[in-house]
């Protein structure tokens, strides 16, 4: 989308089509020739993985949706009759609830990746803020879902959530009954979470197709973290077909096989039990827990001792991503040149991953116990203190991007992508290949493309 | 505040489970680890052993089915592929005549089509097992106040799944002194639960498990296995856990057959991808 377009339709219907509407041209500047950093690593693969779970959890859910019955006394049978007289309704079904997991799976690698790299900064802000739209949908159509099949954590994880509303001071009470529709989570709830279910998934698609939009405007960003220049676009970038439909295609179906032996051999480690017990509203499970990819959040929530602000700290969990570009102050994106960045962000992981540890634990629980007092109770460090401590980091590291960026000194920054890559090229691919031609416009990638001279 | 009253509740009762649930700190019992049990279904190339669902299925109807429901199970299941009585030669389950004696020896509670009056009548292979008491209630009433869990989906619904089934059929010691169980409780290692109000020993030693309404339900000879397998009470625990790890997932078999050929599938594409683009990339330095 950036540069002229150099799609030449050739057959007499596409030009036809091409002068009335041009989507083919969308679609080939879009995905055929588009420029693409030839620097990327494999970690800007799980933009693909994303699309590709995004449509599989579109198409198994329509299907369980002409199986699925929303009523409080049908939908825990209903998903059961799907898994067993159904025709490879497990199959859908398996596909669908352990999609969600590797859905959440790709989008944190997709996020610590941004990150890393930073490409939230400017150009890509809009990518970025996009992408924060996505992942709160995503949580949000996730949520929805996992309510659906009616047992106890479905039952009693919509009671916790939706009684967050209520925190809020003065309208709270009369939100969670509208959210309800009625006095208590029941069939009311239900019906409204699944016409939500359904809906949420295509508003997702919707903006994922801004998501890549905006993406296309300044083009992605690379490992390297530089804007390639105008004049070396036809150096550093290789169009995305062939180069990177194939390689993401590599990485899209060595996740699938990962995916694939969750689903067929293991399709319930990443549930909950407790969900196979249909929901009983007067029989609360004793110890209510979000699914794995939900922990951290939950995990802030109860490290507050004031229910508000837990909620509160929770919503700015996620709203802190939203305003991740104006906080960072570095002028430099990618972390391989800030050395002080790069230690803090992996601090920053570890304490994500410990906030999700801590989700899955009883707050009173110990870590560790270096005495007793003298009513035998057991002093040390718990799960709530643990949790809080973990909160406070979480938050500390997005005020720390702002003077962070001011104070530090990073490391020097190469020119051009092709500096750094052209330095160790020898251990890739081939010898029989020649080294691309250093003079400008001399890289010639063995091309799709029909005219390339005629591009930018 | 009535959210946050329920959440409250919540901290009281995970608090609570905290104590059931093996915290060293509150000395409390907690259940012991379910003991592991070697199944022919594990793995990814395990199968059902049909012999052992067999005598599963003796244990479950003779002794589960006089209190537990099973209801989201039909008889024609049983002769699917993978199920106690599938027969090779019987592809449509509903044709299999195992599917339908046993069917046939079961009364289901029907109406009459012409006078409308309540009826009974010989169970078909489309018919879901009975359950054993007419309602919820009824349920209770006749067991102490507690009601006794649907089996359908039971392995899978228990962390631990047949493992923990097993362990709590064979897990009723005598027990220990110092433990007041009250009557129509039934003291067994493998149920949680917190002992501690029960105990009157040392504190840092409360037994581990938990009281439930169940008496121990297995007997040795109670069930005569028509394969001469010996009629323990390990064997009924360990036949019955199959069977119901089957009917769980009735699928199971199919699933991992599926799986073998997805993956297979899977790894011979990401190989010829892997390949096209060391093909494709090899004269470009990145």
């Amino acid at each position: 989308m950036s540069g002229h377009s150099t799609y030449q339709p050739k057959t007499g219907i596409e030009k036809w089509l091409d002068a009335r509407l041009p989507i083919v041209r969308l679609g080939y500047d879009s995905f055929v020739d588009y420029p693409t950093p030839k620097n990327l690593n494999y970690w800007w693969t799980f933009g693909g993985v994303l699309s590709v779970i995004l449509a599989v959890q579109i198409l198994t859910g329509i299907v369980l949706a002409m199986h699925y019955v929303p009523h409080v006394d049908h939908a825990f049978a209903s998903v059961e009759r799907i898994m067993r007289d159904v025709n490879y309704g497990w199959m859908l079904r398996y596909v669908h609830s352990n999609g969600a997991s590797m859905f959440f799976l790709a989008t944190y690698i997709h996020i610590f990746r941004g990150i890393y790299y930073g490409s939230y900064k400017e150009p890509r802000e809009m990518i970025w803020l996009l992408g924060c739209v996505l992942f709160f949908l995503l949580i949000a159509t996730a949520f929805m879902g996992y309510v659906l099949p009616w047992g106890q954590m479905s039952f009693h994880g919509a009671v916790v959530i939706t009684n967050l509303l209520g925190a809020i001071p003065v309208v709270g009470e009369g939100i969670t009954t509208w959210l309800w529709g009625g006095f208590a989570v029941d069939n009311p709830t239900l019906n409204r979470f699944f016409a939500l279910h359904y809906l949420l998934p295509f508003i997702i698609a919707g903006v994922v197709i801004l998501h890549i939009w905006a993406l296309h405007v300044p083009g992605n960003n690379n490992p390297v973290g530089i804007l390639i220049p105008q004049d070396l676009q036809r150096r550093d970038t290789v169009p995305f077909h062939p180069y990177y439909t194939v390689k993401d295609g590599f990485a899209i179906v060595v996740f699938l096989i990962m995916f694939a032996v969750f689903v067929f051999y293991n399709p319930n480690a990443l549930g909950h039990a407790d969900n196979y017990i249909p929901a009983n509203p007067l029989v609360t499970p004793a110890h209510i827990v979000p699914e794995w990819y939900l922990l951290p959040f939950y995990a802030i929530l109860k490290a507050v001792p004031d229910k508000f602000l837990g909620v509160v700290a929770m919503f700015a969990s996620i709203g802190a991503l939203f305003v991740l570009p104006w906080l960072d102050t570095s002028r430099v994106r990618s972390l391989r040149y800030r050395p002080t960045a790069k230690l803090l962000f992996w601090l920053f992981v570890v304490t994500c991953l410990g906030l999700g540890w801590c989700g899955a634990q009883l707050p009173e629980d110990m870590l560790f116990t270096v005495a007793e007092n003298g009513d035998g109770e057991p002093m040390g460090l718990n799960y709530l203190w643990l949790s809080r401590i973990l909160t406070a980091l979480y938050f500390g590291w997005f005020a720390a991007q702002l003077p962070l960026g001011l104070f530090e000194r990073p490391l020097p920054v190469p020119p051009s992508i092709s500096a750094p890559v052209l330095s160790h090229a020898g251990g890739d691919g081939g010898d029989g290949g020649a080294s691309p031609p250093s003079q400008r416009g001399g890289f010639a990638p063995r091309p799709a493309t029909a005219q390339p001279e005629t591009r930018g | 505040m009535k959210g946050f009253t329920i959440m409250r509740r919540f901290a009281a009762v995970a608090f609570l489970a905290a104590a059931a649930s093996g915290s060293p700190a509150l000395a409390a019992g907690g259940a012991e680890h379910p003991k592991k049990v070697a199944y022919s279904f594990e793995g990814p190339f395990g199968q059902f052993d049909k012999a052992q669902l067999q005598r599963g299925f003796k244990v479950y109807r003779e002794v589960c089915a006089s209190c537990h429901s099973m209801n989201l199970v039909s008889f024609r299941h049983l002769g699917i592929p993978g199920g106690p009585f599938y027969e090779k030669d019987q592809p449509n389950p509903n044709e299999n005549p195992y599917v339908r004696t046993i069917a046939a020896e079961y009364q289901i509670a029907d109406v009459d089509s012409e006078t409308g009056d309540a009826i009974t009548r010989p169970g078909t292979p489309a018919d879901r097992f009975p359950s054993p008491f007419p309602n919820e209630a009824a349920a209770r009433g006749s067991n102490g106040g507690a009601l006794p869990p649907d089996l359908s989906v039971i392995t899978k619904a228990r962390a631990g799944g047949p493992d923990y089934i097993y362990s709590l059929l064979t897990g009723y010691p005598t027990p220990p002194k110092g433990l007041t169980v009250n009557a129509g409780q039934y003291y067994n290692k493998y149920y949680p639960g917190d002992l501690a109000p029960y105990w009157t020993g040392d504190h840092h030693s409360v037994p581990k498990g938990g009281f439930l309404a169940m008496a121990p339900p297995l007997r040795p000879g109670l069930v005569t296995f028509d394969d001469g397998t010996p009629s323990t009470v390990r064997n009924q625990a360990r036949d019955v856990a199959a069977f119901l790890a089957w009917a769980t997932e009735p699928k199971m078999e199919e699933r991992k057959r599926t799986g073998l050929a997805v993956v297979a599938y899977l790894t011979l594409f990401a190989g010829l991808l892997y390949a096209s683009y060391r093909r494709i990339w090899r004269d470009v330095a990145h």
